[in-house]
């Protein structure tokens, strides 16, 4: 397979935990500019996939490539956020002792070291930067409340702002709906799809009403390798995965 | 809710009301104690000028652990160790000072190398003679050791309560190498017996005054410079990596920087504090760099707050006020009442005096927001909630814990 053209690029990747495989000679292409929804159990490996990719977990074997040409395994998580891969957890992670305002200016592309961000001036062009953010989380009225006080399903939004904030090429979104309400769900759904239009997307979900929305290639992972690929029809037409997932 | 932000608004006043206290004692207490006779009920005694300067060389100490505890989340067990490198930096100077007036008369070697048989000076004591190079010592030698500890220890992402272990082994394996007669710092008694600092007695009303002024604005200027850091991004930085190590990391920021940058600068504002400590009580011995004593550091900043910057100030006064009349009182039992406040402490303020008093005033604060919005209400329809649609729940943010920098939310995982 030719990496160029790719956005990601993992073949024949494993990982082990203590003997257990949790991934398993797993390959996943992303072209630029595409979003794609990962199903699959839980414990599939789709997490860890992430891990891999953001350079928590080292492979223990397989490639991953970023943009094409960039080795993942040979960096570190700053690195590979600085390189332009961004990361939503799967469990809400945001600052919570900070503004809503304060957790995009820590997130907000720019240098990273120690002095600037002592003598740092907010300029006029991250102020708007901020605006424009949270104008599209549509958390503009709580932007000077501590992110502690959001809710749920507005602490998943500000994290998926955070990301935007550092501006990446790649956005990794583990299980942004879990918890959140039918509206909210929808709102998410259409908010991915609106950041998918500039940038390369990969959504873990469980919902498949979420997916159905995205409208989007599917991938479905089980015991840490791809089992199905394609349309979410096709793919839940499947009959290993119904057996593995869907028929559950 | 909106005005839970505490550094906005009370917090940095307070910082400033407290710098200019700090100020207006390091000119009151000297002019009270060297310009008002013994007689006037307005006298300050010779003892109190060099207790509370000793406190204040103390409160100094407990800042500069508050700086990483309170803001970058590591709890350092080995702050005494700072301090103590400090202070034998300047009890060098103070040594050299000395110059033929020690007991063996020799103009160059301090006495207990004479004693000790020693012909030499040690090259490491080469350039105290000169104040300029042992104020730089004061600072140099605990930011390096800090800088390179800190270094390794983070970058080997050694947190928690590993961290605080090795913190505390430093400080101890110090103590020991400082016992030993021939590491050259004068073994167990220490340095001491000093004549003059910068060419005046030591003993001298003036020199105590003196030191007491400079004690008192180094505190109060570390207090604005710790202030202006917290405030920065930088020091949002570090209460960022505090909460979430991890988000930070994957957001492109490098926590172990954070943390080497904290942990050198607080160790540099704990030897200051030390230089400063040891022309006050007349001795620097390995006594210093015990264990115990950097776990008090951690007493002082509890009681006060951590995470507050005036808190550990207060903390630190106020609980070496105590441990001064409990241990004229009942000598014996001041380890168990420093071990009791802390339970107190830990398990009845949690937040300390100052995190507990902003706790009380965010909760009135949310109150009178609270009833003033429900007034409106009452007026209005119920505002609807941008984001779903549906009307806007007050609740929400009422239950919501009330900001607390002092405690922080518990430290969450990545995911
Ligand atoms: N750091 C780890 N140590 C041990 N086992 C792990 C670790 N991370 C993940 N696993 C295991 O790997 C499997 C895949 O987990 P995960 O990637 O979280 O699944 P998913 O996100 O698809 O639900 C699970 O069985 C999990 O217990
Ligand atoms: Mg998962």
């Amino acid at each position: 397979m030719s990496k160029s053209g790719t956005i990601l690029y993992l073949d024949g990747v494993s990982v082990s935990f203590d003997g257990f495989r949790a991934i398993n000679n797993l390959s996943l292409v992303l072209d630029k500019g595409e979003m794609r929804a990962i199903i699959g159990p839980n414990g599939a490996g789709k997490t860890t996939m992430m891990d891999i990719i953001t350079g928590k977990t080292r492979p223990d074997a397989g490639e991953v490539y970023f943009d094409g040409t960039v080795d993942l395994t040979k960096h570190d998580e700053a690195d590979i956020a600085m390189m332009g891969i961004g990361r939503k957890f799967q469990k809400p992670t945001v600052f919570e002792s900070h503004t809503v305002e304060d957790n995009l200016v820590l997130a907000l592309a720019g240098p990273r070291s120690i002095f600037p961000a002592l003598f740092h001036r907010r300029s006029k062009a991250e102020s708007q930067q901020i605006d424009d953010i949270l104008a599209t989380i549509r958390l503009e009225a709580r932007r000077n409340d501590l992110a502690a006080n959001l809710s749920h399903g507005q602490k998943q939004w500000l994290e998926i702002g955070m990301l935007l904030a550092q501006d990446p090429k790649l956005l990794l979104v583990d299980e942004p709906v879990a918890g959140m309400t039918d509206a909210e769900t929808e709102e998410t759904a259409r908010l991915l799809k609106d950041i998918a239009k500039t940038h390369s997307v990969v959504v873990v979900e469980h919902d498949m009403h979420f997916v159905r929305e995205l409208g989007v290639k599917v991938t479905c992972l089980h015991e840490g390798s791809v089992l199905s690929e394609g349309t979410l029809d096709s793919v839940s037409a499947d009959e290993r995965v119904i057996e593995v997932y869907l028929g559950r | 809710m909106i005005t839970q932000r505490l550094f906005t608004g009370g917090s940095s006043s307070r910082i400033l009301v407290v710098a200019v206290i700090l100020a207006a004692v390091a000119v009151l207490v000297p002019v009270l104690h060297l310009a008002v006779p013994p007689s006037s009920p307005f006298h300050v005694p010779n003892y109190m000028v060099t207790l509370v300067g000793k406190y204040l060389t103390y409160a100094l100490l407990a800042l500069a652990l508050d700086l990483v505890w309170g803001y970058c989340g590591i709890l350092s067990l080995g702050h005494g160790a700072f301090f103590a490198l400090g202070g034998y930096a300047m009890g060098m100077y103070l040594m050299r000072q000395i110059g033929d007036r020690g007991v063996y008369g020799n103009p160059i070697l301090p006495d207990f190398m004479v004693f000790l048989n020693w012909n030499e000076l040690p090259w490491f004591w080469y350039g105290f003679d000169q104040f300029w190079f042992a104020a730089i010592m004061i600072v140099l030698a605990p930011g390096a050791l800090a800088f390179v500890f800190g270094w390794f220890a983070f970058r080997s992402r050694v947190t928690g309560v590993y961290l605080s272990i090795i913190t505390q082994a430093l400080t101890y394996a110090l103590l020991l190498a400082f016992f030993r007669n021939d590491m050259g710092f004068g073994g167990n008694n220490g340095l001491t017996d000093f004549k003059d600092i910068l060419g005046f007695n030591v003993q001298a009303p003036e020199t105590r005054a003196g030191l007491f002024a400079a004690s008192a604005l180094a505190l109060a200027l570390a207090l604005l410079i710790t202030s202006a850091i917290t405030r920065s991004k930088y020091g949002m930085l570090m209460i960022a990596v505090r909460d979430a190590e991890s988000r930070t990391r994957f957001i492109g920021w490098r926590p172990e920087n954070v943390k080497v940058f904290a942990f050198t600068v607080s160790a540099v504002m704990a030897g200051i504090a030390g230089a400063l400590y040891v022309p006050q009580v007349g001795i620097i011995n390995p006594g210093e760099f015990a264990p115990a004593n950097s776990i008090e550091v951690v007493v002082w900043t509890a009681v006060g707050g951590r995470g507050t910057l005036v808190g550990p100030i207060i903390g630190a006064l106020l609980v070496n006020g105590g441990k001064s009349w409990f241990t004229g009182v009942l000598p014996e039992y001041w380890l168990f009442a420093l071990g009791g406040l802390f339970v107190a402490v830990t398990l009845f303020l949690p937040k300390g005096i100052v995190g507990t008093y902003d706790a009380w005033r965010a909760a009135r604060r949310d109150a009178a927001e609270r009833a003033r919005t429900k007034a409106e209400e009452d007026a209005a329809p119920p505002p609807v909630d941008p984001v779903t649609g549906r009307p806007a729940r007050n609740e929400d943010t009422a239950k919501a814990p009330s900001s607390d920098l002092a405690g922080g939310p518990a430290p969450q995982p990545a995911e």
